[in-house]
């Protein structure tokens, strides 16, 4: 079938892409590309990846200059000219080659209050929640966030503002100001209004073009948007 | 963008995420601000200038018939009426409930605004 | 960017919108019947309503103006905090100056 030119990168921020020769074979993803170099040609690689089949979200990588799971992305699709280009995600401090540090993701994670904070205990009954209340299908439709973090290496205020918590963070919360079984909100929703929060969006929606999951932050960023002006114009926050 | 072309690249390239109509009018809507923004003091001071005479906004409305102040006039017309419409678009979607269509309400601002303009141009020329 | 100046910044905006497109008609009628500076100043002069509304413009868009250059300075340079707000100040204040002005040069006698 060929070779495809792949270009790697290969050290830290201060690195450089390296180009290898990989045999291109039919139903082959981008992962299976990157495994074949550590396997075959250079032993000291290194990656991430868990499930291989698009569930986990740790295979993430830049394809092509846009951030996507590698295991889920057909090279048939990415290969242009005979060239693919991969690199590790954006807006995160490089370990090493394709494998970034996800420590500031998750703490902007829990800087947004977007940590469920329970009301009852295991010792008394279990909450009947209706599935059709406007309030849960809110939650739900921004639920499904396995915090890959593709959507925060595809977002250029994340890039241009370092305060700023980011689309995936700021989803989350969204799922819990919605959740009737919360007891959270003030603080979380001080933590959205603040400098970094959720009015610094500007609704790019890199976030929502680019989830694997089709999850739409820019929607949950919008709706944190409302419950904040409302609560900041009723005197609420803290 | 597409593998390494022999010339060095320094950091990982990541700007694939920008060809996206939405983040195009984003920058179109900042960019258009900025210009508006920077233009004006300058409005101001035009029509400050009745305060020291008439004859000298006079003056300065027939500097204005001239054909390449004309062009940035309409330039103006075009820059303000983008802005205005992707205001509201924003103002939509961050105070209503989601709805689809993004792009082409983006496409709809751009044509307004072009047409806008060319009405302006072609009745004033 | 916060939700003091989000509220301020989008309610500008909200302000300002219908008084724009009024703005809009208002330059295409001037420039495609050439008024004169005495023209203008015929409809202007004395006016409360066209006072009031220019007023209003002039405020909104300072206001609307200085958090947005505030904004985009804060991603596009490395300036600190204290920078942004003397930079968001002194676009305000030189926009309403400047602004109030000229709506008082063609609206009192």
């Amino acid at each position: 079938m060929g070779e495809i030119a792949v270009s790697l990168w290969r050290g830290r921020a201060d690195g450089s892409y390296q180009v290898y020769r990989v045999p291109q074979r039919d139903n082959q993803t981008v992962l299976d590309v990157v495994t074949w170099v550590q396997r075959n040609v250079d032993p000291t690689l290194a990656y991430r990846f868990a499930c291989r089949v698009g569930m986990c979200g740790s295979c993430a990588m830049t394809v092509n200059g846009r951030p996507r799971w590698t295991c889920r992305t057909h090279t048939a699709k990415v290969v242009n000219d005979g060239r693919l280009e991969i690199g590790p995600l954006a807006n995160l401090p490089i370990i090493k080659d394709l494998a970034c540090d996800l420590q500031p993701f998750f703490e902007k994670w829990q800087k947004a209050k977007a940590v469920f904070a329970p009301r009852l205990t295991r010792e008394d009954a279990i909450e009947r929640i209706m599935p059709t209340t406007a309030a849960r299908l809110a939650a739900d439709a921004a639920i499904e966030c396995i915090n890959c973090a593709v959507c925060y290496a595809a977002c250029d205020t994340v890039r241009w503002n370092a305060d700023y918590l980011g689309p995936a963070a700021l989803n989350r919360a969204w799922t819990l100001v919605n959740d009737v079984r919360d007891t959270g909100n003030r603080q979380r929703l001080a933590a959205v209004a603040a400098a970094g929060g959720c009015h610094t969006c500007h609704s790019h929606q890199s976030c929502q073009q680019h989830c694997p999951t089709a999850l739409n932050p820019t929607a949950s960023i919008a709706g944190l948007k409302r419950h904040t002006m409302q609560a900041y114009l009723r005197g609420e926050l803290e | 963008m597409n593998g390494n072309r022999g010339q060095p690249q320094h950091a990982p390239n990541t700007s694939g995420h920008r060809h996206n109509t939405l983040w195009l009018a984003a920058l179109l809507h900042r960019l258009s601000g900025l210009a508006l923004a920077a233009f004006l003091p300058l409005h101001f001071l035009v029509f400050a200038l009745v305060l020291k005479s008439e004859a000298a906004l006079d003056g300065l409305l027939r500097w204005t018939a001239n054909p390449a102040v004309k062009l940035a006039e309409t330039g103006l017309v075009f820059l303000l009426t983008l802005h205005l419409l992707g205001g509201i678009r924003i103002l939509l979607l961050e105070n209503l409930p989601w709805f689809a269509g993004h792009k082409r309400l983006v496409a709809g601002a751009l044509l307004t605004a072009s047409m806008l303009a060319l009405v302006f141009l072609v009745r004033a020329a | 960017m916060n939700v003091r100046l989000y509220v301020l910044q989008r309610a500008s905006a909200a302000f300002m919108a219908p008084l724009l497109l009024i703005h809009l008609g208002v330059i295409f009628y001037a420039s495609s019947r050439g008024l004169s500076a005495a023209d203008i100043l015929a409809r202007t002069r004395g006016s409360l309503l066209w006072g009031t509304f220019y007023a209003a413009i002039v405020v909104a868009a300072a206001t609307h103006a200085a958090i947005g250059v505030r904004v985009i300075a804060s991603e596009w340079t490395r300036w600190r905090d204290d920078a942004l707000q003397a930079l968001m100040w002194a676009c305000g204040l030189l926009l309403v100056a400047l602004g109030l002005t000229a709506v008082a040069a063609v609206v009192l006698a």
